[in-house]
This record gives structure tokens, C-alpha cells and sequence, in this order.
């Protein structure tokens, strides 16, 4: 497990052993089969979207033609999202949506991850275990009791009866994440701050938390995915474009007739919410990356 | 961020040099545990209380007292065990796919060549683009008139309008999306495995093939088991998939669309319920042959 989860930048060096011997069994050069299975792996998974986005440049006519290449390239459909107000209402919904679920996981799961990881008490293993079995949780068994107690108690239908819940999948994701990163951090610094006469807590926010900063960037991006992504809770506690975040809104678009789909502005709303998350994953790939494996592989 | 919780430690740090450390742990983990009874555990037995109940759908608050009558109801529906079936059969099929796929790309990624990083990043995009968003690209696709796949297979097939083949469409939209995610895990996996193996068993002569059913797939077996569980919880728990391509129709309805119809859509709110905690207890199940497979992990993460 320690060699995954060890934070992105010592990736390079905890490859290149595997990669050095591999370089002898397969000769300097890479054997032409190895390019045709990369070029289908980009294929596999660039195509579906490239189609995505060509389809969002169509309009009219054009809309029903199969060509993989736009023949009159437009952002008019851009610009009609852009100019609904009920999709820019959603997409500022989801942005405070999953700002502050995360900043709150974030905060409350960090003070939980270091005390996992640092400080010794009973009952670890199973706090532990709890975390992990909550983030198997299927979001419906929290739906069902919600969709009652939140019109029972007024916050069905808004911002932060949708931030509670998501902080349910998003509390003990970050916690998990965190505590392998907490790990990861020599001891040494802490200890040496701990003899210097700081207290835990005080080695804690002075020495942990700016050493663990890639960590909780990771976690952060992770947990802000998982919310701006998460759509069962979103359709099931809103009721109108007022809290309805976007994978709702745009689920609402196609709801309603088989046959009139306006598929041009559904297209290039689908590609401009996910832009921001590709965009994530195109600063932090390796940190994405390591928290995505931290935990999930045993070794 | 680290406002919220200075106060408590900080009165005491002036009388003592701070707190012991299980007090300060304590101080630091109950915030968490609070709100995951409050935001986990309350919702769950709220959800088992409103399935032991039956609600009036024509006057709203009045209820009564059920015992097991939705959990019997449920049962001895077979919607309910057509639901079951539905996500049984896709968790299968996709999860395998997802493997095979994820295990010839992990394979692949991990051979030599430069670019690898890239093609790291190209292998996210898939995990990045929302599950809705998948939908409704996998719709474009194969949906006519825009759609290609008829125009390459021949043929006018209503994908998403007939049994098997709007199952199919959700397992392949679920494939595209996780497979890749499955390569990660299974990546990492390979990179923890010592290259001194393969040159070992190079010298003494193996095939490439003997080192990879051998060596490879022995090693690998930890982290494929884990991925293979993990994703088989998300696959058990599908919803968004059949709720935007579907609806549900045409043998797509799963355990948690049908408990999301049943209490959101129709207002049966105990049996609704009764189909939550259903499926609650079915990815709970697995959820423990999980926790058990990494419960090693679990303990290294808990050792001081």
C-alpha cells in the first residue's frame, strides 16, 4: 500500500525501477502492436466525447446528420444556455453546492484523519471500518428518509438540504483519503516540534498540515468531483430550478417528449458542466491519481 | 480551517502544555462522528421507521403502524425481483467487462514508452465526465437519426425501446465510463510488483506470457479483488444511468430506481422505504466482504 499512496511528486521515482527493466525486455524502441493498443485506448476513451462536443457545434439540420465533423461549426448553442436562466441559476447552485460540502468535509474530516493517523487511542480499527463501510452507502437509503424529513422540517428544495446529505458520501471520503496521507508524512518534523515543546495540536496546524497541503488539495478535488457529479440525492430533495443543481437540470431538459429532444443545447450543456472536472484532471492528473488508489489497493 | 476547533483546545493549553493525547484525539475525531450519526445513521434508522409504517396518500402526516407489511409487499412483488435481476445482471456483465477492459489497459499503460503520463490523463477523462453527462452522450450515439451505431451495424434497432438492447446501452455507457478508473487501480497495483521478478524469471528463461500468468496475475490478485469489490458496490448502487436513459422502461429499472419511483414518483412512501433499506442491506452484503478483504489495510491505517 505505501508505495501507491505516496503523494505525486515521488511518482516518477517510484516507476522508473519497473520501467528501466521493462526497457530491456522490449528493446529501445516500443514494438508497433504497443502503438496500435494506445491509439485504441485514446480512441476508446476521447471518442464519445469528441462526438459530444461536435454534436453541441450543430444546429438545425445538421443536428440529425451522423458527420463526426460539424459542417457549419457554431456556439449558438452555447450562447442559448447561457442565455437560460434556469441553467445558470443550476450551475451556480453547483458551485455552491459542492464548494461547501467541500470546505466543510474538508475542515471536520481533517481534525478526524490526523487523529487516526497520529494519535494513539482505542477503537481505530473501527472508526476506520465505519468510515469505509458509509462510503459504500447506497444514496438511496438516505433519499427515502429525507425526501419526508426534509419537507417536514422546510429545507426540502434548497441549497443546504442538498449540502447535508452530500456531506454523508463526502465527510468520510475525505477522512479516508486523509488519513493515508497523514501516513505518509515522516513523523520526524512532528516529534521534533512535539520535544521543542508544542503541544499535538500545536504540531498538528504548524508542521502536518502545510506538509500534508498536496494531500488535502487531493482530497479536496476528489470530494469536489464526487458532489459536483452526484445526482440521485439532486433529483430526488429539489423541486424546482431554485436548488436544482446541473446533472438535475439537464436531466430535466430531456424529461420531456421522445420526440422534440432539443439535443443542441442539451449537448453543449452536458460539455460545459464537465469542462471544469476535465480541466481538474488535466492540472492534477497525479494527484488524482494517487488519491484515487490511496486506500483502494492492498499490498 | 483551523478556526472551529482551536477554541476547545486553547483554554486548556494555558493551564497544562495542551491535552493528553487521547483527550485531543477525542476532541478531534467526535465532531466527525457527530455528523456522520447525523447525517448517516439518523436518515438510515428514519428509513427503517418509515418502512415499518403505512402513509395516507390522501391525507398528508397520517400514518400507521405496518410491522413487515411493506417488506412482505415488497418481496412478493415481482418488479421487485425483476429490480433485483436488472441490477444483478448489470453489475456482473458491466463489472466484468470493466475488468478485462481496465486489465488490458493497465497492461498496457504499464510497458515502457514515453507519453505515459499523457495517456494517464486521457484514461481520467472518461472517470470526469459526469455520469448524466455519460447518458446522454451514450444516447446521442446510438439513438436515431444522429446516432451512428446503426449506420455502421446496418440495420434500424431501437436501442433504448426494446429488452435486451437498452440494457446493453447502459452496460456499455457504464463500461466507457469505469473501465479506465479500473485501469488505474489495477495500474497501481502492477507498479508495486518489483521489476527483479520479471528479470529473475527472465534470466531462467519464462515467456513473456509465463511471466505474466505466473508472476503478473498472482501479485496483482490483491489489488484486483479490491477493485473488483469496490466497483461491484458502485454497480450494485446504479441509478443515474437508466433514470436518464430509460426511465426504468424496457427491463432497465433497478433496485435503487425502483425505490426512488416508488417513494418520490408514486408517494408510497413505506414501501419506498421498504425498497430502500432492501437495497441498503443488498450493497451492505458486499460492503462486507470489502471491508474484510481490505480489512488488512483498514489495520495498517490504524497502527500507531
Amino acid at each position: 500500500m505505501s508505495a501507491v499512496t505516496v503523494p505525486t511528486e515521488h511518482d516518477e521515482a517510484a516507476e522508473s525501477p519497473p520501467r528501466k527493466v521493462k526497457q530491456h525486455t522490449a528493446g529501445p524502441k516500443t514494438p508497433w502492436y504497443m502503438w496500435i493498443a494506445v491509439a485504441a485506448i485514446v480512441i476508446f476513451c476521447l471518442f464519445p466525447f469528441y462526438w459530444l462536443v461536435s454534436l453541441s457545434l450543430k444546429t438545425g439540420a445538421d443536428l440529425s446528420s451522423s458527420s463526426l465533423i460539424p459542417p457549419n461549426p457554431t456556439l449558438a448553442n452555447y450562447k442559448s444556455i447561457f442565455q437560460n436562466d434556469d441553467f445558470v441559476r443550476a450551475l451556480g447552485n453547483s458551485v455552491i453546492i459542492s464548494v461547501v460540502t467541500t470546505a466543510l468535509a474538508i475542515t471536520v474530516g481533517s481534525f478526524c484523519a490526523y487523529a487516526l493517523a497520529r494519535l494513539r487511542f482505542k477503537g481505530k480499527f473501527w472508526i476506520l471500518a465505519l468510515v469505509l463501510s458509509i462510503t459504500t452507502f447506497p444514496a438511496i437509503a438516505i433519499a427515502a428518509p429525507l425526501f419526508r424529513l426534509w419537507s417536514d422540517i422546510g429545507i426540502f428544495n434548497t441549497l443546504i438540504g442538498l449540502i447535508i446529505p452530500n456531506l454523508t458520501f463526502a465527510l468520510p471520503l475525505t477522512i479516508y483519503i486523509l488519513v493515508s496521507f497523514f501516513k505518509e508524512i515522516p513523523k520526524d518534523l512532528e516529534e521534533a516540534a512535539l520535544v521543542d515543546g508544542a503541544t499535538h495540536f500545536m504540531a498538528f496546524r504548524k508542521v502536518v498540515v502545510p506538509l500534508a497541503a498536496p494531500g488535502l488539495a487531493t482530497a479536496a478535488i476528489l470530494c469536489f468531483i464526487a458532489v459536483w457529479n452526484e445526482f440521485l440525492l439532486a433529483i430526488t430533495l429539489t423541486s424546482s430550478p431554485a436548488a436544482r443543481p446541473v446533472p438535475a437540470a439537464i436531466a430535466f431538459f430531456t424529461g420531456s417528449t421522445q420526440f422534440e429532444i432539443p439535443y443542441g443545447t442539451i449537448t453543449a450543456a452536458s460539455v460545459t458542466i464537465s469542462i471544469p472536472l476535465i480541466i481538474m484532471v488535466l492540472l492534477f492528473q497525479k494527484r488524482i491519481v494517487a488519491g484515487l488508489t490511496a486506500g483502494a489497493v492492498k499490498g | 480551517m483551523e478556526a472551529a476547533s482551536i477554541q476547545a483546545p486553547t483554554p486548556q493549553r494555558r493551564r497544562s502544555r495542551g491535552l493528553s493525547e487521547r483527550r485531543l484525539a477525542f476532541a478531534m475525531v467526535s465532531p466527525s462522528m457527530v455528523l456522520i450519526a447525523l447525517v448517516a445513521a439518523y436518515p438510515i434508522i428514519y428509513a427503517i421507521w418509515l418502512s415499518l409504517h403505512e402513509y395516507s396518500v390522501r391525507v398528508a402526516g397520517l400514518s400507521r403502524w405496518a410491522g413487515l407489511n411493506n417488506y412482505s409487499e415488497a418481496l412478493s412483488n415481482p418488479d421487485f425481483w425483476d429490480a433485483m435481476r436488472t441490477t444483478l445482471v448489470f453489475s456482473v456483465v458491466s463489472v466484468t467487462f470493466e475488468l478485462l477492459i481496465g486489465l488490458a489497459m493497465a497492461l498496457c499503460m504499464h510497458e515502457a514508452f514515453k507519453g505515459q503520463g499523457l495517456l494517464r490523463t486521457v484514461v481520467l477523462v472518461p472517470w470526469a465526465v459526469l455520469t448524466v453527462v455519460t447518458a446522454i452522450m451514450w444516447r446521442t450515439i446510438f439513438e436515431s437519426p444522429q446516432g451512428f451505431v446503426n449506420n455502421i451495424l446496418g440495420g434500424d434497432t431501437v436501442w433504448l425501446g426494446q429488452e435486451p438492447h437498452a440494457l446493453i446501452v447502459i452496460i456499455i455507457a457504464d463500461v466507457w465510463k469505469t473501465a479506465p478508473f479500473m485501469a488505474l487501480l489495477i495500474l497501481a497495483g502492477l507498479q508495486t510488483i518489483p521489476g527483479e521478478i520479471y528479470e529473475a524469471a527472465r534470466v531462467d528463461g519464462a515467456t513473456k506470457w509465463q511471466r505474466f500468468v505466473k508472476i503478473t496475475l498472482p501479485l496483482l490478485k490483491p489489488a484486483i479483488l479490491v477493485a473488483l469489490i469496490f466497483r461491484t458496490l458502485d454497480a450494485l448502487r446504479i441509478f443515474d444511468l437508466p433514470y436518464v436513459l430509460t426511465k426504468g422502461a424496457h427491463g432497465t429499472t433497478t433496485l435503487s430506481l425502483i425505490a426512488q419511483q416508488t417513494f418520490a414518483e408514486n408517494r408510497i412512501y413505506g414501501l419506498g422505504a421498504a425498497y430502500s433499506v432492501l437495497t441498503f442491506i443488498t450493497v451492505m452484503i458486499v460492503a462486507f466482504v470489502y471491508i474484510r478483504t481490505v480489512g488488512g489495510n483498514i489495520r495498517g491505517l490504524a497502527e500507531d
